[in-house]
């Protein structure tokens, strides 16, 4: 199994460690709503240096990623973050990603991390594919530790060990600067719903960072957050999850990523069938549901409405915060609508549960 | 970890306490342990004939979904109602305020084959 620099770490703080697609991650330190609870009130710190970084250099960058992913990139700054997605000719789904741009001429992929080398491979593909030259992809993943620094608290616990003036670096931007003496990529962006940071850091200091992080936390409530507080998370404001909401088998159209398909741009891979399906009427739709019984939505429940099935649950869980059960579901569009009645089926009851726009907590 | 020595247990890791025709039964420290944090608990009816060895009810942590087998046959007496509302009380005390149900058992000599605190601890030893 692959470990993360970090992984001795988490070991010695008693994590329960799982198989996380190859990798052998922390699932939970304290206890899955313990943590979640600390991320939502105070802060917790995420080893996330499973997922995958792949650098694009060279004159035609800009022009390449325009063409690889389905956003519009000369949309971005220096210094800005973008939410994507690569998508399939077909119009299912390679992975979504976050792009940072430090100049028109490189550009920074964090991709998921079972996908990493399934995504550095389509990359050349579309590259090769392209004819363009004067584009260089580099996947430096085992280069970077990552760290995420999330929760209410993330800023002034950052504060303490760096000079970057953190009050400037606003969402979805980042800047390169030292923390705690290790120059490192400091991001506003996260998987949580909070304030927070993510730091992209040599690999060889991660141990070093992540002591720092948690020795200046620990008067905040600082906790090592697990897989399963990320999920239950990510959950609650409804982000969607590579494997789950996202597929080879699910466009982004229907993935709800509406957002972030800029059909009007110029031909990139996927665009005619995406839109096409726009034309055709996008056949399944992701909404929220929220549970009005006492039962927990899990992924692979299907979904009725009366003795007509019409979808299925992708992802689900007990809402730490809420105490309810809350999913993402994929159904059938007319019955998409929030404020929908549906039934989840769980085991041998159906269950009643209202489509609701996520985030669940706001 | 502790397995009280009064206690009879099963390789699906729930415990037994037999009092004459009547066994409590509920799921073991380490079983609550490996769950995480319970968040829902689905019991069977009163009333309800159980089978040994066939599922009588549910346990899911934030996590996981898992299957509680009958230990022994018998019917459904009593059921611990304030799992419902507090499932979280199977984490705190598993052997106390967290027992699931009460079954008057078909044959009261069943438990008897069940294996010892002793055995269920060598064979937890070898699970993890």
């Amino acid at each position: 199994m692959k470990k993360t620099p970090l992984n001795q770490v988490h070991r010695e703080l008693g994590a329960r460690m799982v198989d996380f697609g190859g990798w052998d991650m922390p699932v939970q330190y304290s206890g899955v709503i313990d943590e979640h609870l600390a991320v939502r009130q105070a802060a917790g710190l995420f080893d996330v240096s499973h997922m995958g970084e792949v650098e694009v250099t060279g004159p035609n960058a800009l022009a390449f990623i325009q063409q690889l992913t389905i956003n519009d990139v000369s949309k971005l700054v220096d210094g800005q973050i973008q939410y994507s997605a690569l998508c399939y000719p077909e119009g299912g789904n390679v992975d979504d990603v976050t792009l940072y741009r430090f100049n028109d001429s490189r550009f920074l992929f964090c991709v998921n991390a079972s996908n990493t080398d399934k995504d550095f491979a389509w990359m050349q593909k579309v590259l090769a594919d392209s004819a363009m030259t004067d584009v260089t992809l580099n996947n430096r993943s085992a280069e970077f530790a990552q760290i995420a620094l999330q929760g209410p608290k993330a800023e002034e616990i950052l504060a303490g060990l760096t000079d970057v003036s953190l009050a400037d670096l606003v969402y979805y931007h980042f800047c390169e600067g030292d923390v705690a003496g290790v120059n490192m990529i400091i991001s506003r962006t996260g998987y949580t719903g909070e304030d927070g940071f993510e730091l992209y850091l040599p690999a060889s200091a991660a141990v070093e960072i992540w002591r720092q992080l948690m020795k200046a936390g620990a008067t905040y409530g600082l906790l090592p957050i697990g897989l399963g507080a990320r999920d239950t998370l990510r959950l609650e404001k409804g982000y969607a999850l590579y494997g789950h909401e996202l597929s080879r088998e699910i466009s982004p159209l229907e993935a709800g990523l509406a957002w972030i398909t800029k059909l009007d741009n110029d031909d990139f891979v996927g665009k005619a069938a995406l839109v096409a399906q726009k034309a055709d009427g996008v056949p399944r739709r992701r909404v929220g549901l929220v549970m009005q019984e006492r039962g927990i939505p899990r992924e692979g429940y299907p979904v009725f409405v009366g003795d007509r099935e019409v979808g299925i649950v992708t992802s689900g869980t007990m809402s730490p915060t809420l105490k309810v059960g809350v999913a993402l579901a994929l159904v059938e569009p007319d019955v998409a609508k929030a404020d929908t009645e549906l039934e989840v089926a769980i085991r041998n009851r159906r269950m009643r549960a209202v489509v609701t726009r996520p985030p669940f907590v706001k | 970890m502790e397995f009280p020595e009064e206690f009879k247990y099963t390789e699906e890791h729930e415990w037994v306490m037999v009092e004459k025709e009547l066994a409590t039964i509920g799921i073991t420290d380490f079983a609550q342990d490996a769950l995480g944090d319970v968040v829902f608990v689905e019991l069977p009816e009163v009333g309800t004939v159980l089978e040994v060895g066939k599922p009588f009810g549910v346990v899911e942590s934030v996590k996981a979904v898992s299957d509680i087998y009958a230990p022994i046959a018998g019917t459904v007496e009593e059921i611990n109602e304030d799992l419902v509302e507090a499932p979280e009380i199977i984490n705190t005390s598993p052997y106390e305020d967290g027992w699931m149900i009460k079954i008057r058992m078909t044959d009261a000599s069943a438990a008897d084959a069940l294996m010892s605190s002793e055995d269920y601890q060598a064979l937890i030893a070898e699970e993890s």
